[in-house]
């Protein structure tokens, strides 16, 4: 056992360059290969792609490249790259329109980043001279209520909370009156985290959508579903339950300062049609990127 | 009636030689299937090559069993291989002299807060006197939350603001341990990337300064590839002694936890299954190695296998049995089988009478006897194995001798012989009909 596992760990130190670096190093100096494509499906499953994104990926390049009669490597890249951002770049609309009064419903698994990702929003809506109101409909987490509370003083934007265990369709009605006679622009409601296996929570998480729904107009306007940037296939599952449930508009991906890719985004874009909107780099405020599929993608090769 | 059940076995055991061993295309064609389960589990790309390059040395030549195809004998082996990679479940290590400190280490977000609550409450119920400390003085409110954990479970938390550096705190709290008599100080550290330097080196410090006796990786079921680099960081800087893994109560696949015991050879301690503080439960390498595999209807079908072979191997010893060529190994290894509830012991619950007999037969067998059992067998010749009749007095005396036992001790072991020797008539006589007669 011992000596497989440092030969594992020594393996992994010659790899600790990014996965994607080494595909552009070696797209860029070697010839198009078996061993090219190999080594491509090792990368793209590194990053978190998944089996069925990589072989259907890596096929379709194979395609491309034996029909254009492509031997340049580079040029294998770049279809790639394009193949990539086209997945991305799915067909999904932002709608341009701009309620009154814009509401967000932030969800996703426990611990994936959801309150500090609304914490970052927030600032990002505030310095755009946006009023913004945070409602702590985290209820049940142990001091979430003062986590949130925390981040709305940091941020200079109010919290409206109840006491813990209070239903959290009662925050959100109250945060949306508040909303009204604050004159904001803009509401973000913090909910627990909690699996989407679990059915009660998945029933009382529509219960708060439909709160939010009664309560204002076409609300919620967006619904993010913030997914850990270092979760593996599940993140699938995760966005399938959660679009059910809930109608999620948009993926925020969190924790992507760390050195897991996030690639599971691809699937998610691909087979789910979600846009990814926003990223996460770090614990602090400022934090926080909009999704270029671009840049991400780029990023991915340096 | 004798004939045709001995005719069945035969047949049985012509199909089996008949289906031979697994060839190499047998293999590989159904590794690529266990690839592909295992990536899909999350099981880190170079962890599962290496894995299935040594299932596949292990699985080119091995038997098929019966009721089997040859790819769910693969899968067969997957399992077992994947049940010893995933290795032996292991309590926390509350050796030495108290306080004991435990060291919970994790990436934001994966469950260390609450795990650190429910570890306590684990150890308070083995009689512990667990104090918790709030070491993570970064993620606002994490103070607050491990102090309402603390309250709702009513074990007090060591917590001294955000001011001051956590080694300090940790130190200071084993200081309060020691003074106030609490047996375990739980560690929970703030949330960081592995590859954050000044955070990992404020791990270590913490280390320096506590010297703690378990230093528990809590990792989230849901992690995917990168697992290996988080996993070897976290032991490199911080000398990992075990994993706990968390969220398990979700659809994750949990094949971090493969590639985690990969890279650093710890062993799993705990599974969180829950919010609620007392969801930790202990790990079964076999669950999670099905789960990871996530091949549920292959495995039931091979476990089924299995039982059927258990069936055959009874069937031969019945047949053994009916036909008076029970002899005294088989005795001893009826009795192995008793002890572990074997199958024969299964099959005689079945008729009437016989359960209560079986207990009459093999009362609680300890460890202490059954060495006995095996010593005295061991000393007598292969001819009085075989026909235990010829064992008159001084042949006992040697045996005694010979397995450091009395004459009394081979005189019990003779009668319980007889007697279940008298018990296979009965099986052969009317009592046991319905038996035999189930595998006709
Ligand atoms: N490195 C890094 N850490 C992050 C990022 N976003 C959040 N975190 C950390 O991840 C941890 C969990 O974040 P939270 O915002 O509390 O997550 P949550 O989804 O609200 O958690 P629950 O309410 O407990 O389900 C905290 O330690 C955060 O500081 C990010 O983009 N990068
Ligand atoms: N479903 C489930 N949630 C868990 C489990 N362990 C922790 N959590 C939740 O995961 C989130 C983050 O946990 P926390 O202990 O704060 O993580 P930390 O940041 O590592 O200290 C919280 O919402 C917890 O309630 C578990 O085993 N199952
Ligand atoms: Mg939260
Ligand atoms: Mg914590």
């Amino acid at each position: 056992m011992l000596g497989r596992s440092k030969k594992i760990s020594q393996s992994l130190t010659r790899t600790r360059r990014s996965f994607f670096g080494r595909v552009t190093e070696l797209l860029g100096v070697s010839e198009i290969s078996d061993e090219l494509w190999e080594e491509l499906e090792e990368l793209l499953i590194q990053a978190d792609v998944g089996v069925k994104t990589t072989v259907e990926l890596v096929e379709k390049l194979q395609e491309q490249v034996n029909k254009a009669r492509i031997r340049d490597a580079e040029a294998v890249k770049e279809i790639l790259k394009r193949e990539l951002i086209d997945i991305l770049n799915s067909k999904v609309q932002r709608s341009d329109e701009s309620p009154l009064l814009t509401v967000i419903l932030v969800v996703g698994v426990n611990g994936s980043g959801k309150t500090t990702s609304i914490a970052k929003l927030a600032k990002y809506y505030k310095d755009r001279g946006k009023k913004v109101i945070l409602g702590a409909a985290d209820t049940f987490r142990a001091a979430a209520i003062d986590q949130l509370k925390i981040w709305g003083e940091r941020v200079g934007v109010d919290v409206i909370a109840h006491q813990p265990r209070a239903d959290p369709g009662a925050v959100v009605y109250d945060t949306i009156q508040a909303g009204r006679s604050r004159g904001a622009d803009v509401l973000i409601i913090d909910t627990a985290g909690r699996l989407h296996t679990k059915y009660n929570l998945m029933q009382e998480l529509k219960k708060v959508r439909r709160v939010a729904a009664k309560n204002a107009p076409r609300a919620p306007h967006e619904t993010l579903l913030v997914l850990d940037a270092t979760t593996g296939q599940n993140a699938l599952a995760q966005a399938q339950h959660f679009k059910e449930a809930v109608d999620i508009t948009g993926i925020f991906l969190a924790k992507l300062d760390g050195t897991a890719k996030g690639g599971i985004v691809f699937a998610i874009a691909k087979e789910l049609g979600i846009p990814i909107r926003w990223v996460g780099t770090g614990e602090g405020l400022d934090d926080l990127a909009e999704f270029e599929a671009e840049a991400f993608v780029e990023g991915l090769f340096e | 009636m004798f004939e045709s059940l001995s005719d069945k076995l035969q047949g049985v055991f012509k199909k089996l030689a008949n289906r031979g061993k697994l060839s190499e295309g047998d293999v590989d064609a159904a590794l690529r299937e266990v690839r592909l389960a295992l990536l899909e589990a999350d099981v880190n790309y170079k962890v599962t090559k290496d894995f299935v390059a040594r299932v596949r040395e292990r699985a080119i030549g091995a038997e098929v069993m019966r009721s089997l195809t040859p790819a769910q004998q693969v899968v067969k082996i997957v399992n077992e291989e994947l049940i010893t990679t995933l290795g032996a479940p292991a309590k926390i290590d509350l050796s030495g002299p108290p306080p004991h400190v435990v060291m919970l280490v994790g990436l934001q977000g994966s469950g260390k807060t609450t795990t650190a609550a429910k570890l306590a409450l684990k150890l308070r119920q083995s009689g512990q006197r667990p104090l918790l400390v709030a070491a993570d003085t970064r993620r606002p409110a994490a103070i607050t939350q491990l102090e309402v954990l603390g309250q709702q479970l009513d074990i007090p938390v060591h917590s001294e603001g955000t001011k001051v550096p956590p080694p300090v705190i940790c130190a200071h709290a084993l200081k309060r341990a020691d003074d106030a008599a609490y047996s375990v100080v739980i560690l929970d550290t703030a949330g960081r990337l592995h590859i954050d330097d000044q955070l990992m080196a404020e791990l270590e410090k913490i280390k320096r300064k506590v010297s703690p006796q378990e230093v528990l990786l809590v990792a989230d079921a849901m992690t995917g590839q990168d697992a290996v680099r988080v996993a070897d960081e976290f032991n490199r800087r911080v000398g990992l002694t075990g994993l706990i893994l968390t969220k398990v109560d979700g659809d994750a696949r949990g094949g971090a936890a493969i590639s985690i015991r990969a890279v650093t050879g710890v062993p799993i301690k705990y599974l969180g299954v829950g919010e609620k503080l007392d969801a930790l439960e202990p790990f079964y390498p076999d669950r999670l190695a099905s789960r990871i595999l996530g091949m549920g209807d292959v495995l039931t079908l091979i476990e089924k296998a299995e039982a059927a072979l258990d069936q055959e191997q009874a069937l031969v010893m019945g047949k053994k049995l009916i036909q008076g060529e029970f002899d005294l190994e088989d005795f001893l290894r009826q009795l192995r089988e008793v002890k572990k509830m074997g199958p024969l012991s299964q099959l005689l619950e079945m008729i009437p009478g016989f359960s209560q007999l079986k207990t009459e037969l093999t009362p609680e067998l300890t460890d202490r006897q059954m060495k006995m059992v095996e010593a005295i067998i061991s000393s007598m010749t292969v001819e009085e194995r075989r026909n235990p009749r010829i064992i008159n007095a001084s042949r006992k005396r040697r045996i005694a001798k010979g397995s450091g036992t009395t004459v009394q001790d081979v005189n019990m072991l003779l009668a319980q012989f007889r007697q279940m020797q008298r018990m296979m008539k009965q099986l052969t006589s009317g009592r046991g009909r319905g038996l035999l007669s189930m595998f006709r």
